[in-house]
């Protein structure tokens, strides 16, 4: 075999190799091109696989677990959230405004392929410093913002990092939430031979022709001639076909929906078939819809254009579907029919095109067996050799002017976060919360990661994310349920690379278990790197959901009552490492990530829930980049409210840059009325946590008596010098 | 009273205006699909929010063509009341049936945001609930939310008081800052000369329960209900 030609569709000799042994002949250049996609790092998960085992995947609210279109658990009422992450990181590096639109896009057909109605969108994105990572970001949110808008579904929630080493990669993951009633939950299952396979939505194109393969590859400065491999969004036409799959559940003659996402049509059809045992499928792929004449079934098999669906309808009742796509102006048509062989074979018309087993596509890529190496720890950090801070009150202020830690106001008011009448929460604070209409239920969601302590400990980080995504979750007083992940990785042919995502995966395996967390969906991003050098992060991103009952009961971050106690809840150490009081103030990126005791965590969030559940509380606020000050200050100018505190003085050996800017897990800052404090101190004693009070809620600033007083108009100027970008 | 709230494909605020009417306010609710060419006896139209047909070619351009749309049109002329909400709005000012363009903002950006909207007419079907100068708080939601109108025309609405809604301060003030979007004279919101035909860029359906952040756009679906209440005790 021609290794240009095996290049072209992404695989190596040996799995050409393979393909031979297993199939017993040469493939022909159809089959060679479905192989290639479907064997893809992007489809296959052929280097991260044997590790994602190791997450946990099960818990008694977990109705779907991995390996469908998204993950399903019960949150109540008879009600399931649906939800998964998906990196579109690729594509969005060369054309960001479409990476980033068909990215949202291609998440939430996962969803609706799930029988549900999304309800909510989040993201999470890196770039590189600004003003030079502009083209991304720029193009990024505007197309987050038009895919998301357009279609009608809010955004209600992300992050965004600057950081050098996205500058080439930057990151964009996109995630989605929605609601079905359990017993309507949809599989994507090729089930009763002879059942039709209908195909519904766009034409097929000729573009994002090899996208997975090309998501499977490092950058380089040819990248940009592989624009052609980025799909093209097309919000209406999606929210046309959102409503159409809806309103399928108005009949019973529809077996399975399946989006058709990376690897298109090859990879709808056979994931289908390959989650029932012994199926297979027929397809005529001259039956397909196209926009472009000339297109060869070899195109029409591996094109990624937007907007399609797969349908298997009960023989015999096509009409009936095929009448609701007509409703909304949708071309449907019958391209083929399940088999019990498992085989998919292709027709073009009369001609066999391709014949392979479903196994093959699915399941045959030999796994790769990668060596995963520690690299050298990055430096250490003196923590006793850094200088005290000078004037924490300029501190606090360059604090909440970085990057990092400014107010994202000026993203959030460019989506929509309202449409659907259901945002509680609304983006800004911690969590984002959703009201399930009809019921009391609050579903609250989050996206997070922090890379930086990633990239110094891809264990320990990893756990931090999860916690601190956790965190988010019960500031609002609602209860975490489960998680969605996506790695984001660099290539990990390079040890240290692997050893990266191995470390990151085994964390995230520990703090889920320990936290009582499934992780029912996810996605794999590798190969985030250009030539060979400037290795992103590894950043693992979590997506979690959780609920609260009665959301009336639902807290913010931001303070509400002037004379309320603000108090600490947990304990600060001297955890320099990593933070971005170190970065900002000392222009390091050292040292070892804050501890993180899951035993401890677990104890604070029960004392916030009870306290959340008993009325004790009036608002509570996650505490982490940024440490302590950076977080009074967030409670502060979400609630228009000052705060008047006595002196911080630290018991040596904690010290005074660490009680002010520290970012020890664990900790929440919350405000109460004076009259629950004796009912917040008896909790605390009774779930083993320390308590300390920070201040009393009042004036029109942030005082430390002698030590700092700055207004909260200063605050706010520092905090929203992004709003202008 | 009867609401028809009409639905194009890509519309996205029906069913938040669904909710409000008949969830929230108990009446009678329909949802007109833009293919339909009878309104089923709908005491008030709704243009609701969203991309109808994609707002391809230039918002509620095509729309405007929608079978419904007809009627809608002879409803307005007999004095039925017909509201556009944002998208809705952009509708109306295509198919003529108020005058002006809705453009695009002036920062280029979407905008969603909390605005202030101070109400200028209160002798309307659509907002007889509300004080003299009220100050209502309304979010708004577009990418394509200027108000634009050539001298003449926007003399003529100042003279005939068809403005309803400015965006406002808090207390009251038209001042440039609290323009969201580049609008002429700050104009959120304008009614035909006869009052039957209201168009607004900001969402009152978004704002009519406590727990969405405020609830002063159910002021606005309550003096529609309110006004045939009053039609019928007449």
């Amino acid at each position: 075999m021609d290794e240009r030609r095996l290049r072209e569709v992404a695989l190596t000799p040996d799995e050409y190799r393979a393909i031979l042994e297993q199939l017993k002949r040469a493939p022909n250049e159809v089959e060679l091109g479905m192989l290639g996609v479907l064997w893809s790092e992007h489809c296959s998960y052929k280097s991260s696989k044997a590790l994602l085992r190791r997450l946990p995947s099960s818990g008694p609210g977990v109705v779907q677990g991995p390996g469908e279109n998204a993950g399903a658990v019960e949150i109540g009422d008879g009600w399931a959230a649906v939800f998964k992450v998906e990196s579109h990181n690729h594509p969005s590096a060369i054309e960001p405004y479409q990476g980033a639109a068909t990215g949202v896009g291609g998440i939430i057909r996962d969803v609706i392929a799930m029988g549900a109605r999304p309800i909510a969108l989040l993201n999470s994105l890196r770039f590189g410093p600004m003003p030079a990572s502009s083209r991304h970001f720029e193009g990024v949110v505007a197309g987050i913002g038009g895919y998301g808008n357009c279609i009608g579904i809010p955004t209600v929630g992300g992050e965004v990092y600057f950081e050098e080493c996205y500058a080439n990669n930057p990151l964009v993951n996109a995630m989605c939430v929605g609601l079905v009633r359990t017993d309507q939950l949809m599989r994507a299952r090729a089930e009763g031979t002879g059942n039709s396979l209908v195909l519904v939505g766009a034409d097929t194109g000729r573009d994002g022709i090899h996208g997975a393969s090309f998501a499977s590859l490092e950058l380089d400065e040819r990248s940009s001639e592989r624009r052609p491999a980025v799909q093209v969004g097309n919000p209406f036409l999606e929210k046309c076909l959102l409503e159409a799959c809806m309103d399928l559940s108005h009949t019973d003659a529809v077996i399975a929906i399946q989006d058709l996402g990376a690897a298109g049509l090859t990879s709808a059809v056979a994931e289908c078939a390959g989650r029932v045992d012994g199926a297979g499928a027929r397809i005529d792929v001259a039956r397909v819809p196209r926009r472009e004449r000339g297109m060869t079934p070899y195109d029409v098999m591996l094109s990624e254009s937007q907007e399609r669906m797969l349908v298997v309808v009960q023989r015999g009742r096509e009409r009936e579907v095929e009448s609701i796509f007509e409703a909304w102006d949708l071309t449907s048509a019958a391209i083929g029919e399940v088999t019990g062989d498992g085989l998919l074979t292709v027709f073009d018309g009369r001609d066999e095109v391709a014949r392979l087993p479903v196994k093959l596509l699915t399941d045959g890529a030999p796994m790769r067996r990668l060596v995963g190496f520690a690299p050298e720890p990055p430096y250490g950090l003196d923590v006793d050799a850094l200088p005290p801070p000078a004037d924490p009150g300029a501190s606090l202020l360059r604090l909440l002017a970085s990057p990092n830690l400014t107010s994202r106001r000026g993203l959030f008011r460019r989506y929509d976060h309202m449409v659907g009448d259901s945002t509680v929460i609304a983006p800004g604070g911690d969590a984002a919360m959703l009201r399930v209409k009809g019921t009391r239920l609050g579903l609250a969601m989050t996206t997070d990661c922090n890379a930086r302590y990633c990239h110094l400990d891809p264990h320990l980080g990893a756990q931090l994310a999860v916690a601190e995504a956790a965190r988010n979750i019960v500031a609002t007083g609602a209860r975490p349920l489960a998680v969605t992940d996506c790695l984001n990785f660099a290539n990990p042919d390079r040890p240290e690379v692997y050893w990266e995502l191995e470390e990151a995966v085994a964390g995230l395996a520990h703090a889920c278990r320990l936290l009582d967390l499934p992780v029912v969906s996810g996605n794999v991003s590798l190969y985030n790197d250009s030539n060979g050098e400037s290795a992103i992060y590894p950043t693992p991103v979590i997506g979690m959901v959780g609920v609260i009952d009665d959301y009336e009961k639902r807290l913010g971050a931001g303070l509400r009552v002037e004379g309320d106690f603000v108090l600490m809840i947990g304990s600060t150490h001297n955890d320099l490492g990593g933070s971005e009081y170190l970065k900002v103030e000392h222009g390091h990126v050292a040292g070892r990530p804050p501890a993180l005791d899951l035993t401890r965590e677990k104890a604070v969030h029960r004392l916030i829930l009870a306290a959340a559940q008993s009325g004790y509380l009036h608002s509570a606020h996650d505490c982490a980049e940024g440490g302590m000050l950076v977080g009074l200050a967030e409670c502060c100018l979400l609630g228009g409210i000052g705060v008047r505190c006595p002196a911080v003085r630290p018991e040596p050996p904690l010290r005074l840059d660490a009680a002010f800017f520290a970012e020890s897990p664990s900790r929440f800052i919350v405000s109460a009325a004076s009259r629950a404090m004796p009912e917040m101190q008896s909790l605390a004693r009774r779930h083993n946590v320390e308590l300390s009070l920070l201040g009393l809620a009042g004036g029109d600033s942030i005082e430390f008596e002698g030590q700092l007083k700055v207004s909260l108009a200063e605050l706010r100027a520092a905090w929203e010098s992004m709003v202008a970008v | 009273m009867k609401f028809g709230v009409v639905v194009f494909p890509g519309t996205w605020s029906d069913r938040d205006c669904g909710w409000v009417i008949d969830q929230v306010l108990g009446q009678e609710l329909t949802y007109l699909w833009h293919k339909d060419a009878d309104l089923k006896g709908c005491d008030c139209i709704i243009l609701p929010g969203g991309f109808a047909y994609g707002d391809y070619l230039r918002t509620g351009a095509i729309a405007r063509f929608a079978p419904v749309m007809e009627k809608v049109g002879e409803f307005a002329d007999r004095g039925g009341l017909v509201w556009g909400i944002c998208n809705g709005f952009q509708v109306l000012c295509e198919a003529g049936l108020l005058p002006g363009a809705l453009i695009r903002n002036a920062s280029l950006e979407f905008r969603c945001e909390w605005t202030n909207l101070a109400v200028e007419r209160t002798d309307l079907a659509f907002t007889s609930q509300c004080e003299e100068r009220e100050v209502l708080r309304v979010p708004i939601a577009h990418g394509e939310g200027s108000y634009f109108a050539d001298p003449a025309t926007l003399s003529h609405l100042e003279q005939r008081g068809q403005v309803v809604f400015r965006y406002c301060d808090a207390n009251g003030r038209v001042v440039p800052n609290a323009n969201p979007n580049g609008s002429l004279h700050n104009i959120a919101g304008i009614a035909n000369a006869r009052g039957n035909v209201l168009g607004m860029m900001p969402h009152p359906e978004r704002c009519s329960e406590a727990e969405l952040g405020g609830t002063d756009g159910l002021k606005l679906f309550r003096s529609v209900a309110e006004s045939a209440m009053k039609v019928l005790v007449s």
